[in-house]
Protein backbone atom coordinates (compact mmCIF):
# COMPACT_ATOMS: atom_id res chain seq x y z
CA UNK A 1 0.00 0.00 0.00
CA UNK A 2 3.25 2.31 1.32
CA UNK A 3 6.44 1.97 -0.71
CA UNK A 4 9.30 4.07 0.26
CA UNK A 5 12.31 4.08 -2.23
CA UNK A 6 15.35 5.61 -1.34
CA UNK A 7 14.25 8.92 0.57
CA UNK A 8 16.81 11.27 1.25
CA UNK A 9 16.53 14.76 3.69
CA UNK A 10 18.37 17.09 5.34
CA UNK A 11 18.41 20.38 7.49
CA UNK A 12 21.22 22.11 6.26
CA UNK A 13 24.12 20.38 6.88
CA UNK A 14 22.50 17.54 8.83
CA UNK A 15 21.69 14.70 6.99
CA UNK A 16 18.39 12.69 9.33
CA UNK A 17 17.19 10.49 6.40
CA UNK A 18 19.84 8.79 4.29
CA UNK A 19 18.26 6.79 1.70
CA UNK A 20 15.17 4.91 3.58
CA UNK A 21 13.37 2.19 1.81
CA UNK A 22 10.06 0.67 3.30
CA UNK A 23 7.55 -1.38 2.59
CA UNK A 24 3.82 -0.87 4.54
CA UNK A 25 1.54 -3.58 3.34
CA UNK A 26 -2.28 -2.98 2.95
CA UNK A 27 -3.95 -3.77 6.28
CA UNK A 28 -1.15 -4.33 8.81
CA UNK A 29 0.71 -2.39 11.49
CA UNK A 30 3.80 -1.29 11.19
CA UNK A 31 5.76 0.22 13.81
CA UNK A 32 8.80 2.34 13.32
CA UNK A 33 10.96 1.96 15.68
CA UNK A 34 14.85 3.77 16.64
CA UNK A 35 16.64 6.13 19.05
CA UNK A 36 15.34 9.91 20.49
CA UNK A 37 16.00 11.70 17.49
CA UNK A 38 17.08 9.63 14.69
CA UNK A 39 14.60 11.24 12.51
CA UNK A 40 11.27 9.18 13.11
CA UNK A 41 8.58 11.62 13.27
CA UNK A 42 10.57 13.27 10.27
CA UNK A 43 10.18 10.13 8.14
CA UNK A 44 6.74 10.15 9.20
CA UNK A 45 6.22 14.30 8.27
CA UNK A 46 7.03 12.94 4.75
CA UNK A 47 4.36 10.24 4.50
CA UNK A 48 1.66 12.03 5.23
CA UNK A 49 2.97 14.94 3.35
CA UNK A 50 4.05 17.61 5.94
CA UNK A 51 7.68 17.64 4.53
CA UNK A 52 9.49 17.23 0.91
CA UNK A 53 12.53 14.77 1.00
CA UNK A 54 15.47 16.39 -1.31
CA UNK A 55 14.84 12.51 -3.49
CA UNK A 56 13.47 9.63 -3.25
CA UNK A 57 10.00 8.41 -3.82
CA UNK A 58 6.73 7.64 -1.66
CA UNK A 59 3.81 5.53 -3.60
CA UNK A 60 0.66 5.69 -1.78
CA UNK A 61 -1.23 2.82 -3.82
CA UNK A 62 1.30 3.55 -6.88
CA UNK A 63 0.88 7.36 -6.43
CA UNK A 64 4.31 8.69 -5.94
CA UNK A 65 2.90 11.70 -3.22
CA UNK A 66 6.37 13.48 -3.29
CA UNK A 67 5.28 14.78 -6.59
CA UNK A 68 2.17 16.18 -5.74
CA UNK A 69 1.67 19.76 -3.58
CA UNK A 70 -1.63 21.63 -2.62
CA UNK A 71 -4.51 20.84 -3.88
CA UNK A 72 -3.67 17.50 -5.69
CA UNK A 73 -2.52 16.09 -2.44
CA UNK A 74 -5.61 16.35 -0.89
CA UNK A 75 -7.62 12.88 -2.24
CA UNK A 76 -4.52 11.25 -0.98
CA UNK A 77 -4.90 12.94 2.49
CA UNK A 78 -8.76 12.61 2.82
CA UNK A 79 -7.37 8.67 3.21
CA UNK A 80 -5.34 9.46 5.97
CA UNK A 81 -5.89 10.07 9.79
CA UNK A 82 -3.48 10.76 11.40
CA UNK A 83 -2.65 10.87 15.52
CA UNK A 84 -0.32 13.53 16.53
CA UNK A 85 2.44 12.82 19.58
CA UNK A 86 0.54 15.34 22.00
CA UNK A 87 -2.73 14.83 20.21
CA UNK A 88 -2.74 18.02 18.61
CA UNK A 89 -6.25 18.56 19.20
CA UNK A 90 -7.65 22.18 18.51
CA UNK A 91 -7.56 24.00 21.95
CA UNK A 92 -10.12 26.35 21.83
CA UNK A 93 -12.92 23.93 20.58
CA UNK A 94 -14.94 21.14 22.90
CA UNK A 95 -13.70 17.25 22.25
CA UNK A 96 -17.18 16.93 20.77
CA UNK A 97 -16.38 19.68 18.03
CA UNK A 98 -12.44 18.21 17.57
CA UNK A 99 -14.08 14.60 16.66
CA UNK A 100 -16.92 16.31 14.80
CA UNK A 101 -14.18 19.21 12.94
CA UNK A 102 -13.50 16.53 10.40
CA UNK A 103 -16.75 15.90 9.38
CA UNK A 104 -18.10 19.25 9.62
CA UNK A 105 -15.22 20.63 7.01
CA UNK A 106 -14.56 17.85 4.73
CA UNK A 107 -17.95 15.53 4.46
CA UNK A 108 -21.35 16.39 3.63
CA UNK A 109 -23.27 14.99 5.96
CA UNK A 110 -26.38 15.92 8.29
CA UNK A 111 -26.01 17.24 11.57
CA UNK A 112 -27.69 14.25 12.92
CA UNK A 113 -25.76 11.78 10.99
CA UNK A 114 -22.35 13.48 12.20
CA UNK A 115 -23.61 13.39 15.52
CA UNK A 116 -23.98 9.75 15.81
CA UNK A 117 -20.73 8.66 13.79
CA UNK A 118 -18.66 11.33 16.63
CA UNK A 119 -20.81 9.41 19.17
CA UNK A 120 -19.86 6.39 18.15
CA UNK A 121 -16.05 7.19 18.05
CA UNK A 122 -15.84 8.94 21.14
CA UNK A 123 -17.68 5.54 22.54
CA UNK A 124 -15.16 3.16 20.80
CA UNK A 125 -12.21 4.89 22.70
CA UNK A 126 -14.62 4.52 26.04
CA UNK A 127 -14.77 8.35 26.00
CA UNK A 128 -18.24 8.49 25.73
CA UNK A 129 -18.88 11.45 28.70
CA UNK A 130 -16.34 14.20 27.44
CA UNK A 131 -17.50 15.42 24.89
CA UNK A 132 -18.75 18.79 26.62
CA UNK A 133 -15.02 19.10 27.80
CA UNK A 134 -12.10 21.37 26.84
CA UNK A 135 -8.77 19.47 25.71
CA UNK A 136 -7.41 21.41 28.61
CA UNK A 137 -9.84 19.99 31.01
CA UNK A 138 -8.83 15.95 30.35
CA UNK A 139 -6.14 14.27 31.16
CA UNK A 140 -3.22 13.51 28.46
CA UNK A 141 -4.31 10.17 28.02
CA UNK A 142 -7.98 10.98 27.30
CA UNK A 143 -6.43 13.69 25.24
CA UNK A 144 -4.52 11.03 22.99
CA UNK A 145 -8.02 8.86 22.86
CA UNK A 146 -9.70 11.79 21.66
CA UNK A 147 -6.75 12.35 18.95
CA UNK A 148 -7.52 8.77 18.27
CA UNK A 149 -11.04 9.38 18.02
CA UNK A 150 -10.97 12.57 15.44
CA UNK A 151 -8.36 10.40 13.42
CA UNK A 152 -10.84 7.35 13.14
CA UNK A 153 -14.09 9.26 12.79
CA UNK A 154 -13.34 9.65 9.03
CA UNK A 155 -13.07 6.32 8.41
CA UNK A 156 -9.69 6.74 7.03
CA UNK A 157 -7.79 4.03 5.05
CA UNK A 158 -4.49 4.53 6.51
CA UNK A 159 -4.08 5.64 10.03
CA UNK A 160 -0.34 7.55 11.37
CA UNK A 161 0.24 7.23 14.94
CA UNK A 162 3.01 9.60 16.16
CA UNK A 163 4.56 8.18 19.71
CA UNK A 164 0.74 8.08 20.80
CA UNK A 165 1.74 6.38 24.31
CA UNK A 166 4.87 9.19 24.78
CA UNK A 167 4.69 10.31 28.27
CA UNK A 168 2.13 8.27 29.80
CA UNK A 169 2.68 5.53 32.35
CA UNK A 170 2.50 1.63 31.75
CA UNK A 171 -0.94 1.29 32.35
CA UNK A 172 -2.26 3.80 30.28
CA UNK A 173 0.66 2.70 27.62
CA UNK A 174 -1.11 -1.08 27.35
CA UNK A 175 -4.74 0.78 27.15
CA UNK A 176 -3.71 3.06 23.86
CA UNK A 177 -1.75 -0.36 22.44
CA UNK A 178 -4.93 -2.41 23.36
CA UNK A 179 -7.39 0.54 21.65
CA UNK A 180 -5.00 0.21 18.53
CA UNK A 181 -5.10 -3.01 18.31
CA UNK A 182 -8.76 -3.58 19.05
CA UNK A 183 -10.20 -1.04 16.57
CA UNK A 184 -7.41 -2.31 14.00
CA UNK A 185 -9.15 -5.41 14.03
CA UNK A 186 -12.22 -3.84 13.75
CA UNK A 187 -11.70 -1.15 10.90
CA UNK A 188 -9.03 -2.99 9.02
CA UNK A 189 -7.43 0.12 8.16
CA UNK A 190 -3.44 0.32 7.87
CA UNK A 191 -1.53 1.44 10.43
CA UNK A 192 1.86 2.94 10.34
CA UNK A 193 3.10 3.66 14.10
CA UNK A 194 6.72 5.36 15.71
CA UNK A 195 7.20 4.52 18.91
CA UNK A 196 10.01 3.51 20.89
CA UNK A 197 7.90 1.07 23.39
CA UNK A 198 9.95 -1.59 23.68
CA UNK A 199 9.04 -4.46 23.86
CA UNK A 200 5.29 -3.44 24.36
CA UNK A 201 4.84 -2.70 20.60
CA UNK A 202 5.76 -6.38 19.79
CA UNK A 203 2.44 -7.36 20.74
CA UNK A 204 0.49 -5.18 18.18
CA UNK A 205 2.83 -5.13 15.41
CA UNK A 206 2.85 -7.30 12.46
CA UNK A 207 5.64 -5.80 11.13
CA UNK A 208 8.22 -3.85 12.53
CA UNK A 209 11.09 -1.28 11.24
CA UNK A 210 14.41 0.10 12.85
CA UNK A 211 15.33 3.19 11.79
CA UNK A 212 19.07 3.80 12.61
CA UNK A 213 21.18 6.79 11.16
CA UNK A 214 19.01 7.41 8.46
CA UNK A 215 18.59 4.08 7.08
CA UNK A 216 15.88 1.12 7.76
CA UNK A 217 18.32 -1.53 8.99
CA UNK A 218 16.28 -4.28 9.61
CA UNK A 219 12.38 -4.81 8.83
CA UNK A 220 10.13 -7.71 9.35
CA UNK A 221 7.67 -9.41 11.59
CA UNK A 222 8.23 -8.88 15.46
CA UNK A 223 9.76 -12.37 15.69
CA UNK A 224 12.68 -11.79 13.35
CA UNK A 225 13.20 -8.26 14.90
CA UNK A 226 13.13 -9.76 18.54
CA UNK A 227 15.77 -12.44 17.28
CA UNK A 228 18.36 -10.20 14.84
CA UNK A 229 21.65 -10.43 15.41
CA UNK A 230 22.41 -7.34 13.91
CA UNK A 231 23.92 -5.27 16.85
CA UNK A 232 22.19 -2.43 16.70
CA UNK A 233 18.92 -4.18 16.78
CA UNK A 234 20.10 -6.08 19.33
CA UNK A 235 21.24 -3.16 21.40
CA UNK A 236 17.63 -0.89 21.08
CA UNK A 237 16.03 -3.82 22.23
CA UNK A 238 17.90 -4.71 24.87
CA UNK A 239 18.01 -1.10 26.09
CA UNK A 240 21.77 -1.57 26.68
CA UNK A 241 23.14 1.75 27.33
CA UNK A 242 25.64 3.38 25.40
CA UNK B 1 31.15 27.29 1.69
CA UNK B 2 33.37 29.47 3.89
CA UNK B 3 36.22 26.83 3.54
CA UNK B 4 37.26 27.28 0.06
CA UNK B 5 36.83 31.43 0.21
CA UNK B 6 39.97 33.96 1.24
CA UNK B 7 39.53 34.99 4.32
CA UNK B 8 39.34 38.75 2.97
CA UNK B 9 36.24 37.86 1.14
CA UNK B 10 34.53 35.99 4.21
CA UNK B 11 32.60 39.55 4.76
CA UNK B 12 31.28 39.71 1.47
CA UNK B 13 30.31 36.19 1.70
CA UNK B 14 28.44 36.47 4.97
CA UNK B 15 27.04 40.09 3.88
CA UNK B 16 25.55 38.01 0.54
CA UNK B 17 24.28 35.20 2.39
CA UNK B 18 22.24 37.85 4.32
CA UNK B 19 21.02 39.68 1.78
CA UNK B 20 19.41 36.38 0.05
CA UNK B 21 18.19 35.59 3.56
CA UNK B 22 16.04 39.13 3.75
CA UNK B 23 14.99 38.84 -0.20
CA UNK B 24 14.05 35.19 0.72
CA UNK B 25 11.91 36.35 3.80
CA UNK B 26 10.80 39.14 2.28
CA UNK B 27 9.65 36.93 -0.83
CA UNK B 28 7.88 34.73 1.52
CA UNK B 29 6.02 37.68 3.33
CA UNK B 30 5.03 39.01 0.03
CA UNK B 31 3.72 35.84 -0.99
CA UNK B 32 1.66 35.00 2.30
CA UNK B 33 0.07 38.37 1.26
CA UNK B 34 -1.25 37.18 -1.96
CA UNK B 35 -2.24 33.67 -1.26
CA UNK B 36 -4.70 35.16 1.68
CA UNK B 37 -5.75 37.90 -0.66
CA UNK B 38 -6.32 35.03 -3.28
CA UNK B 39 -8.32 32.72 -0.80
CA UNK B 40 -10.29 36.22 0.30
CA UNK B 41 -12.37 35.82 -2.58
CA UNK B 42 -12.79 32.29 -3.24
CA UNK B 43 -15.26 29.75 -1.91
CA UNK B 44 -15.21 27.94 0.54
CA UNK B 45 -16.06 31.18 3.18
CA UNK B 46 -15.35 30.26 6.99
CA UNK B 47 -18.37 32.85 7.77
CA UNK B 48 -18.43 31.92 11.54
CA UNK B 49 -14.30 32.30 11.62
CA UNK B 50 -14.98 35.66 10.38
CA UNK B 51 -17.38 36.40 13.07
CA UNK B 52 -15.07 35.31 15.72
CA UNK B 53 -12.71 37.26 14.57
CA UNK B 54 -14.06 40.59 14.20
CA UNK B 55 -15.40 40.11 18.03
CA UNK B 56 -12.11 39.17 19.35
CA UNK B 57 -10.17 42.14 16.90
CA UNK B 58 -12.84 45.05 16.66
CA UNK B 59 -14.96 44.33 19.63
CA UNK B 60 -12.65 43.13 22.09
CA UNK B 61 -10.48 46.39 21.12
CA UNK B 62 -13.82 48.68 21.32
CA UNK B 63 -12.82 49.80 25.30
CA UNK B 64 -8.91 51.12 24.60
CA UNK B 65 -10.28 52.65 21.02
CA UNK B 66 -12.76 54.62 22.92
CA UNK B 67 -9.97 55.36 26.24
CA UNK B 68 -7.39 56.50 23.76
CA UNK B 69 -9.80 58.40 21.38
CA UNK B 70 -11.13 60.47 24.49
CA UNK B 71 -7.79 61.48 26.21
CA UNK B 72 -6.10 62.14 22.53
CA UNK B 73 -8.85 64.71 21.51
CA UNK B 74 -8.69 66.20 25.26
CA UNK B 75 -5.03 66.35 24.55
CA UNK B 76 -5.47 67.85 21.49
CA UNK B 77 -8.02 69.85 22.62
CA UNK B 78 -6.36 71.81 25.19
CA UNK B 79 -2.71 72.37 23.01
CA UNK B 80 -4.32 73.30 20.15
CA UNK B 81 -6.21 75.79 22.19
CA UNK B 82 -3.16 76.88 24.03
CA UNK B 83 -1.44 77.68 20.49
CA UNK B 84 -4.03 79.18 18.79
CA UNK B 85 -4.70 81.53 21.49
CA UNK B 86 -1.13 82.96 20.90
CA UNK B 87 -2.39 83.72 17.35
CA UNK B 88 -5.68 85.00 17.99
CA UNK B 89 -7.23 81.61 16.25
CA UNK B 90 -8.80 79.70 18.88
CA UNK B 91 -11.45 79.91 16.85
CA UNK B 92 -10.33 77.48 14.43
CA UNK B 93 -9.83 75.06 17.70
CA UNK B 94 -12.77 72.42 16.45
CA UNK B 95 -10.91 72.15 12.59
CA UNK B 96 -7.80 71.40 14.13
CA UNK B 97 -9.01 68.70 15.93
CA UNK B 98 -11.08 67.09 13.34
CA UNK B 99 -8.48 67.39 11.07
CA UNK B 100 -5.74 65.79 12.98
CA UNK B 101 -7.96 63.11 14.11
CA UNK B 102 -9.53 62.40 11.15
CA UNK B 103 -6.37 62.12 8.59
CA UNK B 104 -3.81 61.25 11.55
CA UNK B 105 -4.11 60.12 14.67
CA UNK B 106 -7.54 58.14 14.52
CA UNK B 107 -5.87 55.81 11.85
CA UNK B 108 -2.50 55.68 13.28
CA UNK B 109 -3.58 55.38 16.74
CA UNK B 110 -6.40 52.85 17.09
CA UNK B 111 -3.94 50.68 14.34
CA UNK B 112 -1.13 50.97 16.84
CA UNK B 113 -3.35 50.42 19.62
CA UNK B 114 -5.12 47.24 18.05
CA UNK B 115 -1.41 46.03 16.90
CA UNK B 116 -1.02 46.28 20.51
CA UNK B 117 -3.77 44.40 22.03
CA UNK B 118 -5.22 41.81 18.70
CA UNK B 119 -2.43 41.81 16.94
CA UNK B 120 -0.05 40.33 19.06
CA UNK B 121 -2.81 37.96 20.71
CA UNK B 122 -3.48 37.02 16.95
CA UNK B 123 0.20 36.15 16.63
CA UNK B 124 0.68 34.43 20.11
CA UNK B 125 -2.54 31.96 19.19
CA UNK B 126 -1.47 30.80 16.03
CA UNK B 127 2.16 30.43 16.85
CA UNK B 128 1.14 28.39 19.93
CA UNK B 129 -1.10 26.41 17.18
CA UNK B 130 1.94 25.58 15.42
CA UNK B 131 4.35 24.58 18.26
CA UNK B 132 1.42 22.23 18.66
CA UNK B 133 1.02 21.23 16.15
CA UNK B 134 -2.60 22.10 15.12
CA UNK B 135 -2.19 23.70 11.87
CA UNK B 136 -0.12 20.21 10.81
CA UNK B 137 -3.60 19.18 11.84
CA UNK B 138 -5.21 20.84 9.87
CA UNK B 139 -3.10 20.63 6.70
CA UNK B 140 -3.24 16.76 7.03
CA UNK B 141 -7.24 16.95 6.88
CA UNK B 142 -6.59 18.44 3.52
CA UNK B 143 -7.53 21.79 5.05
CA UNK B 144 -6.06 24.96 3.92
CA UNK B 145 -4.89 26.54 7.50
CA UNK B 146 -4.43 29.97 5.70
CA UNK B 147 -8.17 29.81 4.53
CA UNK B 148 -9.11 29.20 8.42
CA UNK B 149 -6.63 31.18 10.08
CA UNK B 150 -4.91 34.13 8.48
CA UNK B 151 -8.19 34.80 6.08
CA UNK B 152 -10.40 35.74 8.30
CA UNK B 153 -8.20 37.57 10.13
CA UNK B 154 -7.71 39.58 7.43
CA UNK B 155 -11.11 40.19 6.59
CA UNK B 156 -11.86 41.23 10.39
CA UNK B 157 -8.84 43.44 9.78
CA UNK B 158 -10.14 44.96 6.62
CA UNK B 159 -13.58 45.29 8.29
CA UNK B 160 -13.15 46.80 11.51
CA UNK B 161 -10.06 48.82 11.03
CA UNK B 162 -12.32 51.50 9.41
CA UNK B 163 -14.92 50.62 12.17
CA UNK B 164 -12.49 51.26 15.00
CA UNK B 165 -11.09 54.25 13.68
CA UNK B 166 -14.70 56.30 13.25
CA UNK B 167 -15.54 55.58 16.49
CA UNK B 168 -11.64 56.76 17.51
CA UNK B 169 -12.61 60.00 15.74
CA UNK B 170 -16.01 60.69 16.93
CA UNK B 171 -15.08 60.26 20.57
CA UNK B 172 -11.44 62.28 19.91
CA UNK B 173 -13.76 65.07 18.53
CA UNK B 174 -16.05 65.11 21.89
CA UNK B 175 -12.60 64.57 23.60
CA UNK B 176 -11.54 67.85 22.15
CA UNK B 177 -15.06 69.56 22.67
CA UNK B 178 -14.78 68.63 26.32
CA UNK B 179 -11.91 70.46 26.78
CA UNK B 180 -11.91 73.20 24.11
CA UNK B 181 -15.62 74.05 25.02
CA UNK B 182 -16.68 72.57 28.56
CA UNK B 183 -13.39 73.65 30.22
CA UNK B 184 -11.72 76.56 28.56
CA UNK B 185 -15.43 78.31 27.64
CA UNK B 186 -14.87 78.29 23.91
CA UNK B 187 -18.77 78.18 22.35
CA UNK B 188 -20.32 75.08 20.61
CA UNK B 189 -21.59 76.39 17.74
CA UNK B 190 -18.13 78.14 16.96
CA UNK B 191 -16.43 74.71 17.83
CA UNK B 192 -18.59 72.18 15.58
CA UNK B 193 -19.72 75.23 12.99
CA UNK B 194 -16.01 75.88 12.01
CA UNK B 195 -15.33 72.06 12.00
CA UNK B 196 -18.23 71.71 9.37
CA UNK B 197 -16.40 74.69 6.95
CA UNK B 198 -13.00 73.14 7.06
CA UNK B 199 -13.24 69.44 7.25
CA UNK B 200 -14.23 67.82 3.60
CA UNK B 201 -15.45 64.30 2.43
CA UNK B 202 -11.42 64.50 1.22
CA UNK B 203 -10.31 64.14 4.45
CA UNK B 204 -12.57 61.26 5.71
CA UNK B 205 -12.21 59.17 2.47
CA UNK B 206 -7.91 59.54 3.34
CA UNK B 207 -8.29 58.51 6.87
CA UNK B 208 -10.93 55.64 5.61
CA UNK B 209 -8.33 54.04 2.99
CA UNK B 210 -5.37 54.60 6.08
CA UNK B 211 -7.42 52.30 8.33
CA UNK B 212 -8.56 50.15 5.62
CA UNK B 213 -4.27 49.68 4.37
CA UNK B 214 -3.74 49.45 8.37
CA UNK B 215 -6.17 46.46 8.71
CA UNK B 216 -4.25 44.62 6.07
CA UNK B 217 -0.69 45.14 7.57
CA UNK B 218 -1.71 44.67 10.90
CA UNK B 219 -3.61 41.10 10.81
CA UNK B 220 -0.56 40.48 7.96
CA UNK B 221 1.84 41.08 9.91
CA UNK B 222 0.41 38.99 12.85
CA UNK B 223 -0.59 35.87 10.99
CA UNK B 224 2.59 35.73 8.92
CA UNK B 225 4.90 35.89 12.31
CA UNK B 226 2.90 33.87 13.52
CA UNK B 227 2.82 31.23 11.06
CA UNK B 228 6.33 31.47 10.82
CA UNK B 229 6.67 30.90 14.34
CA UNK B 230 10.30 29.22 15.72
CA UNK B 231 10.45 26.58 18.21
CA UNK B 232 8.87 26.13 21.70
CA UNK B 233 7.75 29.34 24.01
CA UNK B 234 10.72 31.29 23.21
CA UNK B 235 9.75 31.09 19.85
CA UNK B 236 6.20 32.33 20.27
CA UNK B 237 7.38 35.37 22.60
CA UNK B 238 9.94 36.20 19.46
CA UNK B 239 7.65 36.16 17.00
CA UNK B 240 4.86 38.16 19.50
CA UNK B 241 7.30 41.09 19.93
CA UNK B 242 8.35 41.28 15.93
CA UNK B 243 4.51 40.80 14.77
CA UNK B 244 4.11 44.43 17.08
CA UNK B 245 7.36 46.12 16.47
CA UNK B 246 7.07 45.29 12.70
CA UNK B 247 3.65 46.18 12.30
CA UNK B 248 3.99 49.37 14.17
CA UNK B 249 7.21 50.19 11.69
CA UNK B 250 5.13 49.04 8.84
CA UNK B 251 2.14 51.56 9.90
CA UNK B 252 4.13 54.88 10.48
CA UNK B 253 5.98 54.15 6.97
CA UNK B 254 2.75 53.40 5.37
CA UNK B 255 0.76 56.80 7.00
CA UNK B 256 3.67 58.55 5.61
CA UNK B 257 3.56 57.22 2.36
CA UNK B 258 -0.35 57.50 2.19
CA UNK B 259 0.26 60.87 3.56
CA UNK B 260 1.97 62.42 0.38
CA UNK B 261 -0.04 60.73 -2.25
CA UNK B 262 -3.69 61.14 -1.07
CA UNK B 263 -5.21 64.63 -1.46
Amino acid sequence: MIRVEGLTKSFGANPVLRGVDLDVPKGSVTIIIGRSGGGKSVFLKHLIGLLRPDSGKIFVDDVDITRLSGRALEPVRRRYGVVFQNGALFDSQTCYDNVAFPLRETRRMSQSEIHRRVDAALGQVELSGVGPKYPAEISGGMRKRVAIARALVSEPEIIFFDEPTTGLDPILVNTIHRLIQTLHRTFRFTAVMVSHEIPEIFEIADRVAMLYEGRIVEAGPPAAIQGSTNPVVRKFITGEPD
Amino acid sequence: MTEGVAPALRTFEALGRRTIDVVEALGRFGAFLGVALGLLFSPPFKWRACVSRIHYVGFNSLLIILLTGTFTGMVLGLQLYLTLQRFGAEAYLGPAVALSIIRELGPVLSALMVTGRAGSALTAEIGIMRITEQIDALTVMALNPMRYLAVPSLLAGLITFPMMTAVFDTVGIFGGYLVGVQLLGLSQGTYFGEMKTFVDMRDIMTGFWKSLSFGVIVTWVATYKGFHVGHGAEGVARATTQSVVLASVLILVWDYFLGSVLP
